[in-house]
């Protein structure tokens, strides 16, 4: 057999899913695991049906409920009448087609892109889709993960495959150690800055490099979540023992001896040495200062030590002109200390940050410590497991303490689809990973954050640099 | 879905740059659960003042418009969310063809898999045949997709280029699961070879 020519972890994980190449390039791509929610996928269900179709797969597709649904009193039912019809239609959906489900009462409920690693659904190696465009936090696993439309999560149900032409390789090498105070939510911040939100368009990017491999799954997680922020297709990291031992024991991972079957084939997962990317860029870890964002993309962000950039030193009008409606939007003006800036909300959250290790680092800040009087917020955990494990370690109370709302789990004021949106002209500090015009509710103002940043944000009832308190 | 011949038709004038997704379909009609049904909030705050009310001057609410079924309008139609709804509102609404300079990527993508035929013309040509939509139900467009061509009420003919496989597919009305479907041996022996190859891989099922 002729030796073949070195591949990305992205190469890889594409060629073990082709299916057939038709004559135009395009493929017939073989999906693993297909995660549903309420949102995207009733006009699926409603396409099956009226075609007489079957779910192909129930046994790799999983549904849950969690951008509409209420984080209060889950014995309550849900209030707004077009939320509880969806999250009714998906109940019925998943019955007549055979489909796993969490339900809203269950403790593995949670924001789909955090139960599918929790539950060992996400796996290294896997396609992963799911009609929401966050699915990207599944790269994090080793595993080629990427949202997509209701059509296609349609075409998914019907024959567990998508038409799909392959993306260029980009290769994001995080060098160095991470700088004190600094987590995986400042390096992505700071990636998103440098490559802006087209950086990554027709690219998957792989993250690599040693501020990357020494980072936890939930870090990893953080980071490949918001790589769809940078316009890429997708973002990837391979897998390693942090991930093996990460896996080992959930649910629906390989158990026992098909366990060991599976990390062998995952160890030959990472791509080969001179593997050839379409494009490289090199970070250096060392030199991180924790990020905020200022304006209404992610990458309008700077490090907490810096000002707002005034809009007219930019080069051309276009981007003038989007800068001052950026700034008027979000009530700044230009040389404004980023630490000077006030803040009414606090969302501790999200598919982005949102797991155990998020809700400790925001916890370490608040101990001891009150939230400042002008602030209110929630800490809103990822999965009902995620909000027992924190119990456990009373980490509720350190924030009940502090003067925080502590919640059932769902997307809650990342989009502010269900109850929980900030009033307009309010500002937000924001563990999320979208500070649109409008995102966490109409005239709503969100600076994005990591959690550590944002509790300190909350004592302080300014944005503040958290290395001061850790 | 409905295959797409020819259309004869009255064509509505839209002579705007980047109409995004958002105008096409506000954010909040995306808590529906049918694809049907959106027409009425088609270009909704283009189309309707704060009370709700009709805007008489824009061009869906003109009595020569109602029933348009053909949309002509200028560059980059489609930008912003990917929202699979503004298709959806467009064809409830009735409109089976866009003509435009050119398309945002995945709304045009999201128009095949609608059974919209989204036309690219050049900039002059679609001046031209919004001149010609300006005459209303005096002057009929026929779009002929077997052809290729864009008749002018005069009967002139403009011709358009279209991808083959897509041509294909709105002839026949064949969506992209039929088409995949022809791929099913295939599929079924990728299934079969993971399952000796990966024997490791487990089912998902909750009790
Ligand atoms: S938490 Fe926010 S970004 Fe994540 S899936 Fe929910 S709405 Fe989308």
């Amino acid at each position: 057999m002729p030796k073949q020519n070195p591949r990305t972890l992205f190469d890889k994980v594409w060629d073990s899913h082709v299916v057939e190449k038709l004559p135009d390039g395009t493929c017939v791509l073989y999906i693993d695991r297909h995660l549903v929610h309420e949102v995207t996928s009733p006009q699926a269900f409603e396409g099956l049906r009226m075609a007489g179709r079957k779910v192909r797969r129930p046994d790799a597709t999983i549904a849950v409920v969690d951008h509409n649904i209420h984080t209060t009193d889950r014995s309550l039912p849900i209030v707004e009448e077009d939320s509880r019809i969806q999250v009714e239609t998906l109940e019925r959906n998943v019955v007549d087609f055979g489909v796993p489900y969490f339900p809203l009462r269950d403790a593995r409920q949670g924001i789909v892109h955090v139960i599918g690693p929790e539950q060992g659904i996400s796996l290294p190696g896997f396609t992963i889709v799911c009609g929401d465009s966050h699915t990207s936090t599944h790269g994090a696993m080793g595993a080629l993960a990427f949202g997509i439309g209701t059509s296609e999560v349609e075409h998914v149900l019907a024959t567990q495959t998508l038409l799909q032409k392959p993306a260029k390789n980009m290769l994001v090498r995080v060098d160095g150690k991470l700088a004190h105070g600094c987590t995986a939510k400042d390096i992505v911040l700071a990636i998103i800055g440098r490559i802006g939100t087209a950086g990554g368009t027709g690219h998957v990017i792989e993250f690599g490099g040693e501020a990357i491999r020494a980072l936890d799954m939930s870090g990893r997680m953080t980071v490949c979540n918001m790589s769809i922020e940078a316009g890429a297709r997708a973002g990837m990291i391979a897998p390693d023992d942090v991930t093996f031992a990460y896996i080992k024991g959930r649910p629906f991972a390989p158990q026992g001896e098909a366990f060991d079957h599976a990390v062998a084939y995952w160890r030959t997962l990472p791509s080969d040495d001179g593997a050839v990317y379409d494009t490289t860029v090199v970070l250096n870890a060392a030199e991180l200062v924790p990020q905020v964002t200022w304006g209404t993309s992610p990458e309008t962000v700077a490090p907490i030590t810096g000002v707002v950039p005034d809009p007219e030193a930019a080069d051309d009008e276009a981007k003038r002109v989007q800068l001052r409606r950026m700034l008027s939007y979000m009530g700044l003006t230009a040389g404004q200390k980023l630490s000077d800036i006030p803040i009414d909300v606090v969302f501790i959250g999200s598919c982005t940050n949102s797991r155990i290790e998020d809700l400790r680092a925001a916890a370490d800040v608040l101990r001891g410590r009150k939230i400042a009087e002008r602030v209110r917020g929630m800490v809103v955990p990822g999965s009902g497991l995620i909000k027992q494990q924190a119990e456990a370690e009373g980490l509720d109370r350190v924030f009940i303490e502090a003067g925080l709302e502590w919640r059932e789990a769902g997307c809650s004021m990342c989009l502010g689809m269900n109850p929980d949106k900030i009033k307009s002209g309010e500002r937000c500090a924001s563990t999320s990973n979208r500070n649109f015009e409008g995102r966490q509710g109409q005239g709503g103002r969100t600076h994005l954050l990591s959690p550590a940043m944002a509790a300190a944000a909350a004592v302080k009832g300014h944005l503040t640099d958290v290395r001061e308190f850790v | 879905m409905t295959p797409f011949t020819i259309l004869t038709g009255v064509a509505a004038p839209l002579p705007l740059a980047n109409v995004d997704t958002d105008k096409i379909i506000p954010a909040r009609f995306l808590k529906t659960i049918k694809r049907t049904g959106l027409g009425v909030h088609l270009f909704d705050t283009l189309r309707y003042d704060e009370t709700g009310a009709e805007r008489p001057e824009f061009v869906l609410n003109q009595p020569a418009y109602r029933h348009a079924e053909i949309l002509v309008a200028h560059e980059n139609f489609g930008c912003g969310s990917s929202r699979e709804h503004a298709p959806w509102a467009l064809l409830d609404f009735g409109i089976r063809c866009v003509i435009a300079p050119d398309f945002a990527d995945i709304f045009h993508n999201n128009c095949f898999k609608n059974g919209i035929l989204p036309v690219r013309l050049p900039r002059e040509v679609c001046d031209q045949l919004i001149e010609d939509s300006k005459l209303g139900g005096n002057a009929r467009i026929t779009v002929d997709l077997e052809r290729q061509v864009v008749v002018r009420p005069d009967g002139t003919e403009v011709h358009f280029e279209i991808d083959a496989f897509r041509k294909n597919s709105l002839l026949h009305g064949l969506d992209d699961i039929g088409q995949t479907l022809q791929h099913a041996p295939a599929i079924d022996g990728f299934e079969s070879r993971e399952k000796t190859e990966k024997s490791w891989m487990p089912a998902i099922s909750v009790g």
